[in-house]
């Protein structure tokens, strides 16, 4: 069986050969480790891992002290959230009215599951939601502030529908109210250009392996003037990344991380420019070649590597049966117990019907026309297929519109 | 999630795709009952049409199914179960009966329960069209 083409770039990408050859050296010739400060197998491997902070640094506009080494950007949400709220608490555990945090229900679960575990401990937490169009904007974090705010977590750009919130703007407020601002930057660093101090950002995740990197290993930027921001550890022991995350450093991990961001540094632009090429072939085919094709989210403000698109009349789960030969994501979570179409599509305000059709496609560095089109007409195929056997688009070209009928839910 | 070869089969090749006529015309045929179960917003729509004999046996049968893999077969496979029988022996197919041929893990149970409400509503409306007494609805056995 030939393996389906990969189209799911936003949950993982390729690592790139380029970084793999980089990383292999330190593995098996520099293993000292970076906090032996005695001899040269621990000098080594805290020079390969300055010189990696120095590309990720680099990559964002930061300085390389402002860099803290985790094992993903799920643990940078974390240590960014939790260990600013700790840091920034009014009151102290166990009592109420610790401070005010923003952030958006279309967040990642790792940005969700912190803020609601810091709701229990005393936070009071604003969820705000989208317009129709995905972005959460700088007037609405505006509206959401108290006097008593202490964090906003808004990440960049949306994980399932690639849309692109107003960051810098976001970060304008927050800096003119003197609250500390994290983006979760997963999808975005590494893809589009990022400044953190021209785009006004206090904290920022991302991860290795989103960017062609090795899975296990993340960064988090820290700002360490005008102002300098602090944390509380989440992780605690022998005082690593200054004293904010403990634990031996990952090095293998932290010199492929360096390694990919500096490929993405040197071709971000021309990289960008083609997958967005790619990206706008398949949503002007699929919505040219067939009707009731929505693309979600925003019509400009979105990533160039990413696309959902939903299918009218046609259930998430079967589509994706009928795709074996391209590899992606589906909108709707409906194949397990849980029955809920995509939380982050029905806060964009797509009907159940829609929420429950829909692909998220993703391109990456090693995606071609040739994968493109054949997406394209695997897609169509599948579409039309199950548009055959559909009762929905029976009536849909009857001229009925299928949210005026009384259903029988079971 | 990998689901059984009869309902890749069913999948791919489905039975007895269709209907009578567009939802006006099968409304005023007394020949043709009508079963539309379940909703869009929980991903599963089921229609099956049924065409009776004046002897009562059901001579022909076509679906139309929104749903995952797992209902499309259930609700394929019902027509090909009811073709050739009369109406009061179809209904007497239970959703186990459809679970144990498919091979429908747990999670999918309500494809199978959908396909057996499918069938009782489209041989009710057959029934109620032609004056015929309707048999009370009873459990399932999820």
């Amino acid at each position: 069986m030939n393996r389906p083409i990969y189209m799911d770039n936003a949950a993982t990408t390729r690592t790139d050969p380029r970084v793999v050859e980089a990383m292999l050296p330190y593995f098996t010739e520099v293993y000292g480790n970076p906090g032996s400060r005695n001899h040269m197998y621990g000098w080594e491997s805290e020079a390969a891992v300055d010189a990696a902070r120095e590309q990720a640094a680099s990559l964002i506009g930061a300085g390389p002290k402002e860099i803290i080494w985790t094992s993903g950007a799920t643990e940078s949400n974390n240590l960014a959230i939790k260990g600013a709220a700790q840091m920034y608490a009014k009151a102290p555990l166990g009592s109420t009215g610790r401070g005010h945090i923003i952030t958006a229900i279309i967040e990642h679960k790792a940005v969700l599951d912190p803020v609601k575990r810091l709701e229990r401990e005393g936070f009071e937490v604003t969820w705000l939601e989208p317009g129709t169009d995905g972005i959460i904007t700088a007037e609405m974090v505006r509206n959401a502030m108290r006097d008593d705010t202490i964090l906003v977590t808004i990440m960049w750009a949306n994980n399932e529908v690639g849309t692109i919130n107003e960051v810098p703007e976001i970060g304008a407020v927050c800096r003119e109210k003197g609250v500390v601002f994290h983006t979760d930057a997963t999808q975005w660093v590494g893809k589009m250009p990022t400044d953190v101090d021209r785009d006004n950002i206090d904290l920022l995740s991302w991860s290795g392996h989103k960017i062609y990197g090795p899975k296990g290993v993340g960064a988090l930027y820290v700002r360490r003037r005008k102002p300098r921001v602090r944390l509380q550890a989440q992780m605690d022991g022998g005082g690593h990344e200054r004293g904010m995350r403990s634990g031996t450093l990952n090095v293998t991990g932290i010199v492929g991380m360096g390694a990919a961001c500096a490929i993405c540094a040197e071709e971000m632009e021309t990289e960008r420019e083609r997958l967005l090429g790619l990206r706008r072939r398949l949503e002007t085919e699929l919505s040219s070649r067939m009707d009731v094709v929505a693309v979600n989210g925003h019509a400009d403000r979105r990533l160039p590597h990413l696309t959902n698109i939903s299918f009218g009349f046609v259930e998430g789960e079967s589509l994706m049966m009928g795709i074996k030969d391209i590899a992606c994501s589906s909108g709707s979570a409906c194949t397990s117990a849980s029955l809920e179409p995509s939380y982050v599509l029905k806060g964009l305000g797509l009907g159940d019907d829609l929420a429950h059709s829909s692909l998220r496609l993703s391109l990456g560095r090693f995606s071609t026309e040739e994968d493109v089109e054949i997406a394209i007409e695997g897609i169509v195929k599948a579409v039309e297929h199950l548009r055959r056997l559909s009762p929905l688009y029976d009536l849909h070209q009857e001229g009925i519109d299928i949210n005026t009928i009384e259903w029988q839910a079971h | 999630m990998a689901y059984s070869e009869k309902v890749n089969d069913h999948y791919d090749n489905p039975r007895n795709v269709g209907s009578f006529g567009t939802s006006t015309e099968v409304k005023e045929r007394k020949d043709v009952g009508v079963g539309i179960v379940g909703a869009p917003e929980c991903g599963d729509v089921m229609q099956l049409q049924i065409k009776v004999g004046d002897d009562g046996v059901i001579e022909d049968a076509k679906f139309k199914c929104f749903g995952c893999g797992s209902a499309i077969a259930s609700s394929s496979l019902a027509t090909e179960w009811i073709k050739g029988k009369s109406v009061d022996e179809a209904l007497k197919i239970r959703n186990t009966q459809i679970v144990e041929e498919l091979a429908l893990p747990p999670v999918k149970i309500h494809c199978s329960v959908l396909a057996e409400d499918s069938i009782r509503t489209a041989i009710n409306d057959y029934k109620q069209k032609n004056g015929m007494a309707v048999e009370a609805d009873h459990a399932h056995a999820h």
